[in-house]
């Protein structure tokens, strides 16, 4: 196991507000690491920095085996050093197939020319098949997204994580509206994953943290309250008082 | 930083089509069958075009039963022109969700690119043929000036301006039809997509820019003579002595070809994968930017190919209408071809295409006093003046209630899947 990201003394206010507080997180390769902590703690944000989409005021944030800082680049640029991330709402192209999301998603070179000149390959075809099959979407293919119900909009945007193969996956609540049923596919899905890759999972539902059975960090106003395993957070005082408790 | 993994291995070592047999179910490779021939509308547009031109050319002064005078023909042509940018601008707003309101200005500059070296080219063989009579052979120089004094007189000056520089070269005026429309396509949306202007801010830069070009235009010292702008487009240097009536139908000919071309150029674009990153990048271009796309390439490339086509489009209405002026670049006019797609139907092509043709057609023949005027009484409704109103008002239930357009309608005949 060796550090894949490295955030450490991360700060970000937004009109005043310390959103993110001094924030420092390791993740390993391949890990699986459960985030929790009361609504507004700051989980999301700490996905946006790592992401590109918001700049913290202070800290860094180092990705890699060369160390590169994630700071100096933008979004794009982040998801194709691998980095990939599925939000809290699902966002899927709700106008597009299925197909054309997995295929939109898929590992390939990115510029415009050679995405205009991109031809489908056979190889690409079966890859997604075989991401379909792994989210129970395999007959779905054709359908248009947006008639997906939500636990299945909430794989496909699984599913497109796993065809871009990063190697950090960023997961923010992806068990939110879904039947138990739905639920433990996802948790094995996630932990399947992360056999060969780092996975970062948000998630409020204790029963799920602890199917998926790893490292927690508990998150409270914008820095770490605690890290450990979940047995160990949750004797943990101030977790229950200012997280559990309640 | 990627790390190969089993899948893009084989990918890379297998190449395109080696490898194993695609499984049963499998996708059929593109690129099996023509790109037409995979797009049946792609197919049936260029059928209805082919009859169109054919249709005219039979019905036509020059080499038909003469049904339709040579000025019809050329409004005709020129709705083809204008059909080919209003596809432009369905594939940079219907698909790609920028609502350029611009596209009109990269028309207009097509249109002068092209305007200059008739000008330049005719006014030489007049000015040539009146000089061939004086004693003494005129000296080189002598013929320009006598050029400069006929064009630039209306704006009381001789000299040529830099501008003009290539005007007497047909193949470099030709180039700086794509080339002029596509820098400044290039240059304008590098500097507003890199500082992500997005929505009605993008469309009031866009507003902008065609107002200043048009005010600039509208000056004596632009070097484009002003208001007068460039006119006798019409005549064609070299073929003085081919008669109008076949001229329109040649134009005719060019025009129904760009657009076909046109049409399955952006149909190709719009298509598979690149057709799909445009979509979702009109849909959420934030989203489009965590898969790795980087959003700005991709509208850059869109925005500058559309303001090519659109230069390419008005280098041939121009010469079909016989002038071009500043007010041809108005921002009214580039409103009106965001208008004309909407009443058509963003994000189809042929909606675009429907739109323009109808709406351009319509306010001809109400403009242009085809409609009878409607006497109420009290108050007698004139087509001259009510036209816009009733243009606005339409475009308002469009967008309210048919959101897709007229195309749209054409959607629910022709489908047959649900
Ligand atoms: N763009 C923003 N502008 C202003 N406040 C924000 C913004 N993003 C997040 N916040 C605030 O930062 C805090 C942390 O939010 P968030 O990261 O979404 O929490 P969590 O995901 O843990 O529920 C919240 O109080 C939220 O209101
Ligand atoms: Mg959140």
């Amino acid at each position: 196991m060796t550090t894949l990201l490295e955030v450490s003394g991360v700060s970000v206010s937004f009109d005043g507000f310390r959103a993110i507080n001094n924030l420092s997180i390791q993740i390993a390769e391949p890990e699986l690491r459960a985030v929790i902590g009361p609504n507004g703690a700051g989980k999301t944000t700490f996905m946006d920095i790592v992401t590109g989409k918001t700049r913290p005021d202070e800290g860094t944030v180092i990705w890699g085996e060369r160390s590169v800082s994630l700071l100096s680049m933008n979004e794009s640029q982040i998801a194709r050093a691998g980095i990939g991330r599925k939000f809290q709402k699902p966002t899927v192209f709700e106008d597009q197939s299925v197909r054309e999301n997995l295929a939109m998603a898929l590992k390939n070179k990115r510029g415009p020319f050679d995405v205009l000149f991109h031809r489908k390959t056979p190889q690409g075809g079966a890859r997604i098949r075989e991401i379909a099959e792994e989210i129970g979407l395999a007959d779905d293919l054709p359908r248009r997204a947006g008639e997906l119900s939500h636990g299945q909009k909430q794989w496909l945007e699984i599913g497109m994580l796993l065809a871009q193969d990063p190697r950090l996956l960023l997961v923010d609540e992806p068990a939110a509206g879904m039947t138990p049923a739905e639920r433990q596919h996802t948790t094995d899905l996630l932990k399947r994953a992360a056999r060969t890759r780092a996975v970062v999972v948000v998630e409020h539902d204790m029963e799920f943290v602890r199917r998926l059975g790893c490292k927690v960090t508990v998150l409270h106003e914008g820095s770490v309250l605690a890290e450990g395993s979940l047995d160990h957070v949750t004797a943990n005082q101030e977790v229950i008082d200012v997280y559990l408790g309640r | 930083m990627t790390r190969p993994t089993p899948s893009s291995v084989r990918k890379y070592l297998g190449g395109a089509r080696g490898g194993s047999a695609p499984s049963p179910g499998a996708t059929p490779l593109g690129g099996a069958r023509p790109f037409v021939m995979r797009h049946p509308s792609v197919l049936w547009f260029l059928l209805a075009l082919s009859a169109f031109t054919l249709g005219v050319t039979f019905l036509s002064d020059a080499f038909g039963i003469g049904l339709l005078s040579t000025s019809f023909v050329k409004t005709l042509g020129k709705t083809l022109c204008l059909c080919l940018v209003a596809i432009a601008m369905d594939v940079v707003w219907g698909y790609c969700g920028i609502l350029s309101l611009g596209h009109f200005a990269f028309f207009g500059i097509g249109g002068y690119a092209i305007g200059m070296w008739l000008m330049y080219a005719r006014t030489e063989r007049i000015v040539e043929a009146s000089l061939a009579e004086a004693p003494l052979p005129p000296t080189e120089q002598e013929v320009i000036d006598a050029i400069g004094v006929q064009i630039f007189g209306v704006v009381g000056s001789s000299e040529f301006p830099a501008l003009w520089a290539f005007a007497d070269s047909l193949a470099l005026q030709l180039l700086m039809v794509a080339l002029v429309p596509g820098l400044l396509a290039l240059v304008f949306g590098w500097l507003a997509f890199r500082s992500r202007v997005t929505g009605v801010y993008l469309s009031i830069l866009t507003q902008a820019m065609t107002l200043a070009l048009s005010l600039y235009l509208f000056q004596n010292d632009s070097g484009l003579r002003g208001n007068n702008g460039l006119s006798g487009l019409q005549n064609i240097p070299g073929f003085e002595a081919v008669p109008q009536s076949v001229i329109s139908i040649v134009f005719l000919w060019a025009s129904a070809l760009a657009l076909g071309l046109g049409y399955v150029l952006f149909a190709w674009v719009v298509s598979g994968k690149m057709g799909s990153v445009i979509r979702a990048i009109r849909d959420d271009e934030a989203r489009v930017r965590f898969l790795g796309y980087h959003v700005e390439s991709y509208k850059l490339f869109v925005f500058t190919l559309t303001a090519i086509v659109a230069g390419i489009a008005g280098a041939l209405y121009y010469p079909q209408a016989g002038i071009i002026n500043p007010a041809e670049i108005a921002p009214i006019a580039s409103i009106y071809l965001a208008v004309w797609v909407a009443i058509g139907g963003r994000g189809r092509l042929y909606g675009a295409v429907i739109g323009a043709a109808f709406v351009s057609l319509l306010s001809s023949w109400f403009t242009g006093g085809g409609a009878p005027d409607i006497p109420l009484g009290f108050y007698t409704i004139q087509w001259t003046d009510w036209w816009l109103v009733l243009l606005g008002v339409s475009f308002v239930v469009v967008t309210l209630f048919f959101p897709k357009g007229i195309g749209g309608l054409f959607d629910h005949l022709v489908r047959k899947d649900p």
